[in-house]
């Protein structure tokens, strides 16, 4: 009986498969959708999807005016940073829109593989630091301050600290300097890893609404700003130099340039769309605004990406090649 | 640990407490001189970690070199993405009213009207909560993984039931690929086959395919060896033996096999997502990086849906008695509802119509945000407790121990629960973790999945005896189950986070979650098959429904309940890496990072290495209670 129920499923299943390799071709082939007068056979480009929202919306808007401008045919494969970079060498990716440093994977790939190059930066600035939830610098203004750490170190006692004041720190695919920083800093504090980015937003949340004290690793820019106050700890200001060595590291992380990694064979024939993607060029707040509705507002990363084109036409125009 | 279990151990044997005595205080005294030392701490640059990484670097850079290997691997992409592209266009190609119909249609054909119903409303409703895109490519991908899986699963786990030897070899095997964490290996495995669909489906068969092959071996080995006997005496080849006796007689117990089958592949559902798998996952990984239970719910939904769909479908296909024909009313009644699907697809719209979708998100949103609000304190007092009481005393206690006192206690515990062979490789599981620089992050893990294996079993246990004993409570039981075990851990992770904090309280809660249902289903099914002459041969001897129990029930079951605490065991251990994701961080954490770091991918993988070697360990410890007192059953095996 069961042979035959599978056998019903596979007879099922080839005789609309054959119906279905049209479903399938159908879209490559035919002309996209929109089209600002573009050609149909402009080809397909793959943008790796990382899983934060300001990737998303920086991803979204490109893969919009890649679409509806340049009539290219867009894939968006979700991924995590590591094997978008090993995806260039598979044809699995074409860009990666927005990278956060990561100098061994330019080393690795760029360098010595040879199968990305750079595409330049995105505008957008990445900033990571020391938070802790608004409510306790206004009831302790000189916490902000580091060498007042180790005074409210209890306050941040948890019951995965062993003792010492937690510092949470997230996934570990993350820039960190953290242990050195405790180390070199002598700060009674405890790295505790969350890791993941949700257990940094939730526990943001928490402290603020329960005012419970957290010190956590964070980053600008970030949807969350906007929904929960949150202020940033002063620490050692950061110099030329001065994070060279990872273990002697004192100081505090330097403004980051988002740039634009995309792979060696897109960047030999990608033509008007590795063009399209070296110009773009925008500001946090244009990110933060893409990121917000998609977050927030609850609309898909396509419809705020439309919203963000709607209303910016001389920002993007200026991304197009001629 | 040394001292408790071995006292534990002691009250048991009440006759001979002296020695079991006199040793563990003899542990207790070590234990306090040499406190602190030999403690094998944590070192993240160790050698072994560098060469593995090396050793990783190297099959990059050669894997192109050998064309026997890529071949081989490319056929076996390209095979398993056809499968996956047949069933998904074939889906697709139904429409949304066609595949209602024909799902309705073959759930009528498995097991009548009711499984029709609840097919036609389960797969309605992926269309209600707005994901039918998604939900169409999870049924594909799912179903196309788990055929594949028992293709190669049932036929293998049929083999191990007939001989013990091929089962004691392949058992090793099983315990890799169910207990080493898939993000140990899932950044080779894209770059092997690429990423998308194929690999999803192969990341997915690699965990769906044990419990298939354990479950159909433990159906095999269950037959009874005199219905065996009688075939053969009657002259029946080995061929007939396998198909009218062993087979048949197994049905019930493989019909599990199938179930867990289905709920492994739907529980990758989101992992399979890393790696671009389409699908519900890529919602749920949305709804994470939102941190919004709203969007995440819905999907988790339709996860639960499938898999109790899928499996009532095949579970009454397989329970149904053999030589039963369909009726004709029951195939004209198939055959009408596929048909009405069909001929409604040409005319209804090709997208599920936007007015038929119900949208909860803020709903969903803001019933989560009062309970974070207001269940806070309780929870947080909760969590502050057991972490002071149990999760630090015993941490502090394994990870200041001198390796060689651990060794020693696990040596013992194992030669007195199991004899000399298991303990032997336990000892030589404890001594390569030591080997390979895990052990200070592996006592870590230690501790918190101790915790929960026994948590789990106590739960398991419970549930799965009083399932046993009213059926009432079984059939409201299940489809609760199947939802622990199916609804991607991220959907309750995100409250738990918020109540219990980043701590490994909220990993110990998830994997509790995820692991107890198995446990409860086979501990329900070895109660079960407790022949119901010897239940009532007990009954007439004048036994409490209690001593019934005790007495003639558990222990009638023991084969079951050891398979039940041996998956417990998996199950847990399979949730060291989400529960890493929460806060429980050592070897989890390890793995996760070699995933996301390409520096570290040599600590990730011995991370992953040495979570197989603990799950080795804890069912070395645990399994050998069985070969103490040898059943006349597996004397017999064939």
């Amino acid at each position: 009986m069961k042979i035959r129920l599978l056998a019903g499923l596979l007879a099922l299943g080839l005789a609309a498969g054959c119906g279905g390799a049209t479903v399938e071709t159908s879209p490559s082939a035919a002309p996209s959708k929109g089209g600002g007068g573009a050609s149909s056979a402009a080809g397909t480009v793959k943008i790796a999807i990382n899983p934060w929202v300001g990737y998303e919306a920086s991803a979204n808007v490109v893969a919009y005016l890649l679409k509806n401008e340049l009539g290219y045919t867009v894939e968006l494969p979700e991924i995590k940073e590591q094997l978008a970079w090993e995806g260039f060498e598979t044809g699995d990716v074409d860009v990666i829109i927005e990278n956060w440093g990561h100098p061994d994977l330019k080393k690795q790939f760029i360098e010595e593989k040879k199968t990305a190059v750079e595409a330049g930066s995105t505008g957008n600035k990445g900033v990571i630091g020391w938070y802790i939830p608004k409510w306790m610098a206004d009831k302790h203004p000189d916490i902000t301050d580091y060498k007042n750490l180790n005074k409210y170190a209890g306050l941040f006692k948890t019951s995965e600290s062993g003792g010492k004041g937690q510092l949470l720190f997230g996934d570990p695919s993350y820039v960190s300097n953290e242990a050195a920083l405790i180390k070199n800093l002598k700060l009674d504090f405890k790295i505790v890893t969350g890791g993941s980015e949700a257990a940094l937003i939730k526990g943001a949340q928490q402290a603020q609404a329960q005012k419970k004290p957290l010190l956590f690793y964070f980053w600008d820019p970030h949807w969350l700003f906007s929904e929960t106050e949150l202020v940033r700890i002063k620490l050692p200001e950061w110099t030329e130099g001065c994070d060279a060595d990872p273990k002697k590291v004192a100081c505090d992380y330097p403004e980051m340039d988002l740039d634009k990694i995309v792979s060696k064979k897109f960047a030999d024939t990608g033509g008007k769309a590795y063009e399209l993607v070296q110009n773009f060029n925008w500001t946090n707040e244009d990110q933060n605004a893409v990121a917000d509705d998609m977050t927030n507002n609850g609309l898909s990363g396509e419809e705020a990406a439309k919203k963000w084109v709607e209303a910016n036409t001389a920002k993007w125009q200026a991304w197009i090649p001629k | 640990m040394s001292s408790t279990t071995i006292s534990a151990s002691a009250g048991i044997r009440v006759p001979r407490w002296a020695a079991p005595a006199v040793i563990s205080v003899l542990f207790v005294v070590t234990y306090l001189a040499f406190r602190g030392t030999g403690t094998l701490p944590h070192d993240s640059e160790a050698p072994q970690f560098a060469a593995v990484t090396e050793l990783r670097e190297w099959i990059d850079d050669h894997r192109n070199d050998n064309p026997l290997f890529l071949y081989f691997l490319n056929y076996i992409r390209l095979f398993v993405g056809g499968v996956f592209t047949l069933f998904q266009s074939a889906l697709l190609a139904l429409g949304w009213p066609g595949l209602i119909g024909v799902m309705g249609g073959l759930a009528w054909l498995a097991g009548g009207w009711r499984v029709a119903l609840l097919a036609v409303a389960g797969t309605a409703s992926f269309g209600v909560l707005g994901l039918w895109e998604s939900s169409v490519d999870t049924l594909a991908l799912v179903t196309a993984a788990v055929l594949l899986s028992l293709a190669i699963g049932v036929p293998i786990g049929v083999w191990a039931g007939l001989s013990r030897r091929v089962r004691r070899m392949i058992t090793p095997v099983l315990d890799v690929m169910q207990i080493m964490p898939t993000f140990a290996y899932l950044a080779p495995l894209a770059l092997f086959f690429h990423i998308g669909a194929p690999a999803g489906t192969i990341a997915t068969m690699i965990y769906a395919i044990p419990p298939a092959i354990r479950i159909t071996a433990l159906a095999i080995e269950q037959v009874s060896p005199t219905a065996v006997e009688a075939s053969a005496s009657l002259g029946a080849t080995r061929a007939q033996t396998l198909f009218k006796v062993y087979l048949p007689l197994a049905r019930s117990t493989m019909a599990l096999a199938v179930n867990q089958t289905i709920m492994m592949a739907l529980s990758m559902v989101v992992i399979a997502n890393l790696i671009s798998a389409p699908g519900l996952g890529s919602d749920i990984i949305r709804g994470l990086s939102r941190a919004q239970v709203g969007i995440m719910l819905p999907a988790g939904v339709a996860v639960v849906v499938m898999a109790v769909m899928l499996d009532r479908m095949m579970v009454s296909v397989a329970r149904r008695d053999p030589h039963a024909r369909i009726g004709r009313p029951g195939l004209l009644a198939a055959a009408l509802l596929a048909g009405a699907g069909l001929v409604l697809t040409r005319i209804l719209p090709p997208e599920w119509p936007e007015s038929l979708t119900v949208n909860l998100v803020s709903e969903v949103n803001d019933v989560v945000l009062w309970a974070e609000t207001h269940w806070y304190d309780v929870t947080t007092f909760v969590k502050d407790t057991t972490s002071t009481v149990l999760l630090n005393p015993l941490e502090s206690l394994f990870t200041s121990a001198p390796w060689w006192l651990v060794a020693a206690a696990v040596l013992l515990v194992a030669w007195r629960v199991s004899g000399v062979r298991p303990a032997l490789t336990a000892l030589g599981c404890l001594l390569a973790i030591a080997l390979l620089g895990t052990w200070e992050h592996s006592m870590r893990t230690l501790t918190t999945v101790a915790v929960a294996v026994l948590v789990t079993l106590a739960i398991g246990l419970a549930l799965g005896v009083a399932a046993a004993r009213w059926t009432r409570f079984s059939a409201v039981q299940r489809p609760l189950l199947d939802a622990a075990q199916t609804m991607p851990a991220f959907v309750y992770l995100l409250p738990a986070l918020a109540l219990f904090g980043t701590t490994r309280f909220t990993a110990i809660f998830a994997s509790v979650i995820f692991a107890v249902p198995p446990v409860v289903r086979l501990v329900e099914d070895g109660i079960r098959s407790v022949p119901a002459t010897v239940v009532e041969a007990a009954a007439s001897a004048g036994s409490t429904p209690g001593q019934l129990l005790r007495k003639v029930q558990l222990p009638m079951a023991r084969r079951a309940i050891l398979l039940a605490a041996n998956q417990g065991i998996v199950m847990t251990l399979a949730m060291v890496v989400v529960g890493a994701l929460v806060g429980a961080g050592a070897l989890g954490y390890d793995v996760v990072l070699g995933f996301s770091q390409r520096t570290d991918f040599g600590m990730g993988f011995v991370a992953g290495v040495a979570t197989v070697l603990l799950g080795v360990m804890l069912d070395r410890i645990t399994q050998g209670a069985d070969n103490r007192r040898p059943s006349p059953q597996r004397r017999k095996a064939p």
